[in-house]
């Protein structure tokens, strides 16, 4: 069997440079919906890897406003316009957010990681409606990002932000696979089945989830980053416990197994809540729901995992 | 002086409301183990439902006292329909699964009843103030307050003395009891869990409608009130501990003189300090102030 | 000789259960210690706080001669004290091949963030290990669908990855059929082969402790009751009324 970091390097460019290809062709309002499922897929890419650990955080809202906020600030207030520098400032901003948190995050488990998570997510809400200089609760609009030193010429802006959402994506999405085949992405898993053996086996399992959730926050940021960059537009919603509770949708959806399956099911949830919008205003929240409860009932370990039942049986 | 009495009358109110709705969860906790999400969506009916009922007590043109008698019945009506069809018909189906799972499950349902509430009465606010004014005001410290308020807290006092005393003192509430210390155990002893189950959960639901009903005067009743309300009760359960009566007492206590304190002395704290207090006790006391639930930690 | 691992004066209550009182134990190089006792009498407990699980109320805890008392079990488990447990502790929906690279990472000291887990290496290494305990046939198969003696030899296995000095063993032939427990404590001792491994089991059956004890240490009521050759202590009165049942 072929080394997996190859292999998912491969198929990752591969995959990215028929995206690319195709999404010159794409009507703006399709780029558009990409480059947000992207965006918002990255987020929950970092839940996913949470969730290999054993937890599940209902607070990615954090990362997500603290990149997003990150970003809008520095290229209104400090002029740092690059789409790239921006979306790599927004992942360092969430990441160094999360570091002090880190250790006290990492030792906790069941609903109370989940519940703990929640609430600094709706401190960080709390704090950012009633700051005035931030716009208070209608946030405030970003400044039009540049690429390369370029200008984006306004023709080309919905392609430029997907190219960039799909290339950031991709490449995060490789590193995650690597990630997930490394000793310490196997020594999660361990964690999330028998933590009390991996201990007993000499790994310091809080350094291993405290590492986790560092790495979901860098991913939350650079998610909320491109997402702000696309939109235009910041606001405390962002850090909101039901944004958070979107990107946990995505994750279950998905399951813990295929990083591909994120961004489908991120893709198919942003296509739910469009073309709800659209045609049956006030049932997209019902059609998630049912979906949601489907999806748990029948299909536990998420979409990502028929992919691998059908590689198993391949094998065999 | 005048602001203290203030803050005391609007914090106690504040808590009195949210006491009720944060007894229901946590009761629904401690038996279930079940950290329900769409409880909010529970209130938000209670809510839509008073707002209903009053309406048609005032088109049949009946006394107005006897609108108080119409909140009380659509807090008795959501709970009669929803919860055996919620508890019997969805979460049956996950019983014994992995309790953050359990929460997942709930908040698909509040996603469902969130546009279920949209579909069956639109986007716009209702306004049922009508009752509001029943209590008339009265005066304290110098100031008028509104009467109603006063018979809130009067409810919470009984809703939370009545529980006390129905869990301790009766014998159904003894069965309650052993289920909320151990399921197995009590079934082993011969306990119809499934029933305690069933009852625990509609009381949960009916103590969460109920909140919704007597606030409905208070407030434009429109979309977007779970969310608001169910994220507040999280953070009066995990304060006072899950499962605990007196925590959820002693934690919408502190969160309703918290709020009242930063509006109207600090305002930018309103909101976030309700969450600081609720990551402080998480990271010092994650069992809450009234430990039920031993925290899962490492 | 000084003592590899030397325990002194502990005590551990919870409430007002006594788990071990003035408990004080030195484990020497190349020793075969069995723990016996009934159940409740402290053996578990004991091995609970060498390993780190449980840090005692009092006393302390030596390891090479360093105090060790305060430390958890990870790190206990890097100085060379390895465990296996009563009800076998694996990741049952990892199969016996990943179990077996998950133990040989945790235990090399710095996880990689992007070095591959199941390099061919690794896999040969792990095939190694359960080759050694007769488990190779299972490698591929899920933990959860392996029957109880296999899952058992696995527990062990995965404790001795890492040549640990001194191996504590809880109940290893519990749970396990008769016939297999002779072959499995076999499999156990060859395993360890030529290499100094101190071995502490716990152990109720005493044709097992009489097999393979070097040292026999009784516990009852949380003390130890008493402790030397196997043809001592069993023969011992106290011993013989409260925890072999063949008193007079």
């Amino acid at each position: 069997m072929k080394p997996a970091a190859s292999t998912a390097l491969a198929a990752g460019l591969i995959g990215m440079a028929l995206l690319l290809a195709l999404g010159a062709l794409l009507p703006k309002w399709l780029q558009f919906l990409s480059t947000m499922s992207a965006a918002n897929g990255i987020v929950s890419l970092g839940i996913v890897l949470l969730m290999r650990g054993g937890v599940v955080s209902f607070g990615q809202g954090l990362v997500f406003a603290a990149g997003g906020y990150a970003v809008a600030l520095l290229a209104n207030k400090l002029g740092v316009t690059d789409a790239l520098l921006l979306t790599l400032a927004g992942g360092a901003v969430a990441a160094l957010l999360a570091l002090p948190f880190a250790p006290l995050l990492a030792r906790y488990r069941g609903i109370f990681f989940s519940m703990l998570t929640l609430a600094l997510s709706m401190v960080l809400y709390g704090v950012l409606v009633k700051t005035d200089a931030l716009g208070g609760s209608d946030g405030f609009n970003m400044s039009r990002p540049t690429l390369l030193g370029m200008r984006i010429a306004d023709a080309w802006s919905g392609y430029v932000l997907y190219a960039l959402a799909v290339v950031i994506a991709g490449a995060l999405a490789i590193l995650a696979r690597i990630y997930f085949e490394s000793t310490r992405g196997l020594v999660s898993l361990a964690i999330r089945e028998n933590e009390l053996r991996v201990q007993y086996l000499g790994a310091s399992t809080t350094r291993v989830m405290a590492a986790n959730f560092v790495i979901a926050a860098f991913m939350g940021g650079a998610g909320g980053a491109l997402a702000i960059m696309a939109l235009g537009h910041i606001e405390p919603n962002f850090s909101y416990w039901t944004t958070s509770g979107e990107f946990v949708f995505v994750s279950i959806l998905a399951g813990h197994y295929s990083v591909l399956a994120v961004f489908v099911a991120s893709f198919v949830l942003e296509l739910v809540r469009s073309f709800s919008n659209l045609y049956f205003p006030n049932t997209w929240q019902m059609a998630l729901g049912i979906f949601l409860l489907i999806v748990i009932r029948f299909l536990p370990r998420g979409i990502g995992s028929l992919w691998l039942d059908w590689r198993r049986r391949k094998a065999t | 002086m005048n602001t203290l009495v203030t803050i005391l009358v609007d914090g106690i109110t504040y808590a009195s409301w949210l006491f009720i709705v944060a007894l229901g969860l946590t009761l629904v906790f401690g038996v279930l183990k079940i950290l329900n999400i769409a409880h909010g969506s529970f209130y938000a009916a209670g809510a839509y439902v008073a707002a209903t009922f009053v309406s048609w007590f005032a088109a049949w043109q009946f006394a107005p006292w006897l609108s108080l008698v119409a909140l009380l019945l659509a807090a008795v009506a959501v709970a009669a329909v929803l919860a055996p069809l919620t508890e019997r018909g969805l979460l049956r189906m996950f019983y014994g699964r992995d309790e953050v799972l359990l929460v997942l499950v709930t908040y698909a349902l509040f996603l469902i009843l969130e546009d279920a509430t949209k579909l069956v009465w639109g986007a716009n606010p209702y306004f049922v103030s009508a009752p509001y004014s029943l209590f008339g005001t009265v005066p304290v410290a110098g100031q008028a307050y509104v009467g109603y308020d006063f018979m809130l807290i009067g409810v919470a006092l009984f809703c939370g003395v009545g529980v006390w005393w129905g869990l301790n003192r009766t014998r159904i509430g003894k069965l309650v009891l052993a289920v909320i210390h151990s399921a197995e155990i009590a079934s082993s002893m011969g306990v119809d869990i499934s029933r305690v189950y069933t009852f625990a959960f509609m009381f949960g639901i009916l103590l969460a409608a109920l909140g919704g009903a007597l606030t409905a005067p208070m407030i434009s009743v429109q979309p977007g009130l779970s969310v608001g309300v169910v994220i507040v009760s999280f953070a009066v359960v995990i304060i006072g501990g899950l499962g605990s009566i007196q925590g959820a007492a002693l934690g919408a206590l502190i969160v309703g003189l918290a709020r009242a304190l930063a509006v109207h002395t600090w305002p930018p704290a309103e909101l976030f300090s309700i969450y600081v207090a609720m990551a402080v006790v998480l990271v010092f006391r994650p069992e809450g102030l009234f430990q039920q639930v031993q925290a899962r930690r490492i | 000789m000084s003592a590899l691992l030397s325990a002194r004066g502990l005590h551990k209550h919870f409430g007002a259960v006594v788990a071990a009182e003035q408990v004080s134990m030195d484990i020497n190089p190349g020793e075969h210690i069995s723990l016996i006792g009934s159940n409740g009498a402290g053996k578990t407990t004991f091995v609970n706080m060498i390993t780190g699980y449980l840090k005692p109320d009092h006393g302390e805890i030596l390891l090479e001669g360093r105090d060790v008392t305060a430390l958890g079990p990870a790190q206990i488990t890097r100085l060379g004290v390895a465990r296996s447990f009563q009800m076998p502790q694996l990741c049952a929906e990892m199969s016996a091949l990943d179990n077996m690279i998950v133990a040989a990472a945790c235990g090399d000291g710095a996880l990689s963030f992007w070095k591959p887990a199941h390099t061919k290496a690794k896999r040969d290494r792990a095939h190694v290990l359960l080759e050694r305990f007769g488990l190779n046939a299972h490698a591929a198969r899920r933990v959860a669908e392996l029957p109880g003696g296999v899952r058992k030899l696995l527990d062990i296995a995965m404790a001795m990855t890492h040549r640990p000095k001194i191996l504590l063993l809880d109940e290893p032939t519990s749970g396990v059929s008769t016939e297999e427990k002779f072959p499995l404590m076999d499999t156990v001792t060859a395993a360890l082969g030529s290499e100094a491994v101190t071995v502490l089991f716990v152990e109720h059956d005493m044709d097992i402790v009489t097999r393979y004890a070097t040292r026999v240490v009784a516990f009852y009521s949380g003390r130890i009751l008493a402790d030397g050759s196997p043809a001592r202590v069993l023969a011992d009165d106290e011993v013989r009324r409260y925890v072999t049942g063949t008193a007079h």
